[in-house]
């Protein structure tokens, strides 16, 4: 009898609940949302740089690249007749991005063709999140870069539109890279001031502080790989710092170089996208040094001012390559070549 | 020396081991146990009894058949009710006795204790085998098969795996601290027969009571044991021989062609009981826990007891599971019934409770490489699963998929919640069919 009440009391599981699924049944608590999620607040400090230095005018910019970019990935989404995912934020994210590669003086059509073009042809013609070869944002950067270049490389110098919500004040400004000819000791703009962002550029490139701060944030969760900033800016010092040694009456010094233009955004935040690069440490090593050289080149030989934009992009396209390239070999393989393997 | 060597990737999961500090319990004798005569890799046992049969605790009750194969001992005395199937962890229909015990627990005449310093390894061998060891880790290998390496290979260093990586499990630490001895005398018998001259014990960090009772137990007889740092696969073959000696298995090799051999400390325990005192392998400790339970812990249960007599045990359960896992969390398989019974490498019976289930909302992989860096085999798992998904399975062999340890790194890191596991069963078994038509092919 005592048998009896113990069984009366033991609960036994019931089996007809029990979700049947393969290994591993344990899951890190981690989400592609969280990561977008993650990201677009890195970005916050640089917005709200942008915002304080080029005024209130640029949040309007970045309010209507991001809604262009969800209601883009909405409508394309449902002519693909797939399931809509704007919930996990990478077009959000798209659309930050591409507004603060945007000129505060940007106006709000452009804001929505370029949104239209980072997401369309940037990311859906490709099959949606994962698929892209190339950073949708900067896809839509370039293709308004060269359909519009003036809109696109007038600047205004930050501080002189505070309180201008809709027009825009007409002190333009020269960017520090846009100078077109730099004498030793005589640079246009201070340290201090391209250091804190105070030059004319793009909405979210100017602040420096605000993109490490952003950028250090990922580093600290894991979200990007710190290799990537590193060798990027590494590359670029190296080269401009032998350009400027070899040319100093031409080429701006290193520092110059790395406090200007996108390159702090570009390192931090474009180069690091996990869609278009190489998925390994290594293959991240070889696509930040490829973006170096090119960005160096582009703005020490080239026409354009500029180049981050360009030479990310360029490497995104030798994103499989190195991919194949930088391919690990499996834990004790011997050195020899791997066997082919027949068709 | 203490050597804190690393293999490459790997994880850190919550380790949750809430059963370490419950002493190893013996449970009473139940009144039936389902024996299944499959509980190892290879061919099923052959029964040598009929229905009606009374049996002894220890008697056997199937021959092996062959030499990838293991006899299977009675778990107690009693009468053989019925010969039949029963469903395995893996979810198939094995061979199976159904054993009514008589309550009595009496013991059938035990083999003979073998002097094991003066006998020939091909004695110890023959013993291993008719006790029916096999690698009580997880897959079941049989041990006397390990144990006879072609001549040409010469195994110079045994390694005791005693890392007990896996999440939530406890029953390799409990029986370290419980059973120290025997796992000590069980390791040089192995060596003995091996003629390996260095005996490496790995025991993850994370137990520093086991790595001190262990240090003590194997006082001055040579064996050095290693302290790990505590990452998940660590107690995976290939990567535990390197974490202790910096050998490398070659990719698609053995470890005896770089003269390792690794082997479980439960296998070792049951070796010195095999060969001192005669005893065949019926029991194992194993650990049964999970948040809906009741009272979490360690039994050394006759083989043969269902894993409704293991939850019964346990208290029973204060809230339905969602999952029941047959091992640990990161290799062990869902079932989906409680009339399975526990065999041989039965290690843990987990409960997962509804909040702990992980539902799979899988959306297509954004290349952020985390797979990558936790692979612990070098493999690029984000690549493959889309190669897989296009079923390019040829690809996949050439990615490598066949170094697959299926370990489930990549998928606990996947933040896209990519099935990626499966994906690699998926390819390499696409694989391995293409190689044996190939195979068949060229035969003709």
């Amino acid at each position: 009898m005592a048998e009896h009440m113990s069984e009366n009391t033991i609960r036994l599981p019931d089996t007809s609940k029990l979700v049947i699924s393969s290994s591993p049944h344990l899951h890190e608590d981690d989400s592609v949302r969280r990561i977008m999620f993650m990201v677009i607040v890195a970005l916050l400090p640089a917005c709200a740089a942008g915002a304080w230095f080029f005024g209130p005018r640029a949040l309007w910019v970045l309010l209507v690249c991001v809604a262009s970019c969800i209601a883009s990935e909405i409508l394309c989404t449902r002519l693909m007749g797939r399931e809509v995912h704007v919930d996990d934020g990478s077009a959000a994210l798209t659309g930050l991005l591409l507004g603060m590669n945007l000129p505060v003086t940007a106006p709000t059509w452009m804001c929505v063709i370029g949104s239209v073009i980072a997401i369309v042809l940037g990311k859906m013609i490709y099959g949606g999140l994962g698929y892209n070869p190339f950073n949708p944002a900067l896809v839509g950067r370039v293709a308004l870069l060269l359909a519009c270049p003036t809109a696109m490389t007038t600047w205004v110098a930050p501080m002189t539109n505070h309180l201008e919500w809709a027009g825009v004040n007409s002190v333009t400004q020269a960017t520090p890279l846009g100078v077109s000819e730099l004498t030793a000791g005589a640079l246009p703009f201070s340290y201090w001031n391209l250091f804190w962002g105070r030059t004319g550029g793009c909405i979210g490139e100017t602040c420096v502080p605000a993109l490490l701060l952003g950028g250090i944030f990922l580093i600290a969760l894991n979200i990007i790989r710190w290799q990537v900033p590193v060798f990027y800016l590494a590359t670029v010092a190296l080269i401009t710092g032998v350009t400027h040694w070899l040319a100093q009456a031409q080429c701006a010094p290193p520092l110059y170089h790395l406090l200007s233009g996108g390159l702090m955004l570009g390192a931090f935040f474009m180069a690091t996208d996990m869609v278009t690069t190489p998925l390994s440490r290594k293959g991240a090593v070889v696509f930040a040094i490829g973006c170096g050289v090119l960005t160096s080149v582009i703005r020490i030989w080239g026409s354009y001012p500029e180049g981050v934009s360009f030479s990310i992009l360029i490497m995104n396209s030798l994103t499989p390559l190195i991919d194949r390239w930088t391919a690990g070999k499996p834990f004790g393989t011997p050195r020899r070549a791997p066997r082919e393997v027949k068709p | 020396m203490i050597k804190q060597l690393h293999f490459y990737g790997g994880i850190h999961p919550a380790e949750d081991k809430v059963a370490q500090s419950v002493p190893i319990v013996e449970p009473p004798i139940l009144e039936t146990y389902i024996v299944p005569l499959q509980q190892h890799i290879g061919a099923p046992a052959k029964a040598v009894v009929a229905k009606g049969d009374q049996v002894k605790r220890g008697q056997l009750l199937g021959e092996a058949q062959g030499f990838v194969s293991a006899p299977v001992h009675a778990p107690t005395s009693g009468v053989i009710r019925e010969v039949t199937t029963c469903l395995g962890p893996s979810g198939a229909q094995v061979p199976a006795l159904l054993l009514a015990s008589d309550g009595e627990d009496t013991p059938a005449e035990p083999m003979p204790a073998i002097d094991w310093r003066q006998a020939p390894p091909g004695d110890l061998r023959q013993r291993i085998a008719a006790a029916g060891i096999v690698g009580k880790g997880g897959a079941a290998f049989p041990t006397v098969v390990k144990l006879s390496p072609p001549p040409n290979k010469k195994i110079d260093t045994l390694i005791l795996n005693g890392v007990e990586c896996e999440p939530c499990l406890t029953a390799d630490h409990r029986l370290m601290l419980e059973r120290a001895e025997d796992i000590v005398t069980g390791a040089q018998i192995t060596a003995h027969i091996l003629g390996a001259k260095t005996i490496l014990l790995g025991i993850e960090n994370n137990k520093p009571d086991a790595i001190e009772v262990m240090r003590q137990a194997v006082g001055d007889s040579g064996i050095k044991v290693c302290s790990l740092k505590v990452r998940y696969p660590q107690g995976a073959e290939k990567q535990l021989i390197y974490a202790v000696t910096g050998r490398k298995v070659p990719s698609g090799g053995l470890p005896a062609d770089i003269g390792c051999l690794v082997q479980n400390v439960g296998t070792a325990a049951a070796i010195a009981d095999a060969v001192c005192r005669g005893k065949p392998l019926y029991e194992r400790v194993t650990t049964v826990t999970g948040t809906p339970l009741v009272s979490p812990g360690n039994w050394r249960f006759r083989v043969g007891t269902t894993y409704a007599d293991a939850i019964k045990l346990a208290g029973g359960v204060k809230e339905d599971p969602i999952k029941i896992i047959s091992g640990g969390p990161m290799m062990g398989m869902a079932v989906y019934s409680l009339d399975i019974p526990v065999i041989k490498s039965t290690s843990g019976i987990l409960l997962l409770s509804q909040d702990e289930l992980t539902q799979f909302d899988v959306r297509p992989c954004i290349r952020c490489g985390r797979c990558n860096d936790s692979c612990p085999t070098g493999m690029m798992p984000g690549i493959l699963s889309v190669q897989i998904e296009n079923q390019r399975y040829e690809l996949a062999e050439k990615w490598h998929v066949m170094d697959c340890i299926e370990c489930g790194c990549c998928a606990y890191t996947c933040p896209a919640s990519r099935p990626l596991v499966q994906h690699m069963r998926r390819a390499k078994a696409e694989v391995q069919a293409a190689r044996r038509a190939a195979k068949a092919k060229a035969e003709k």
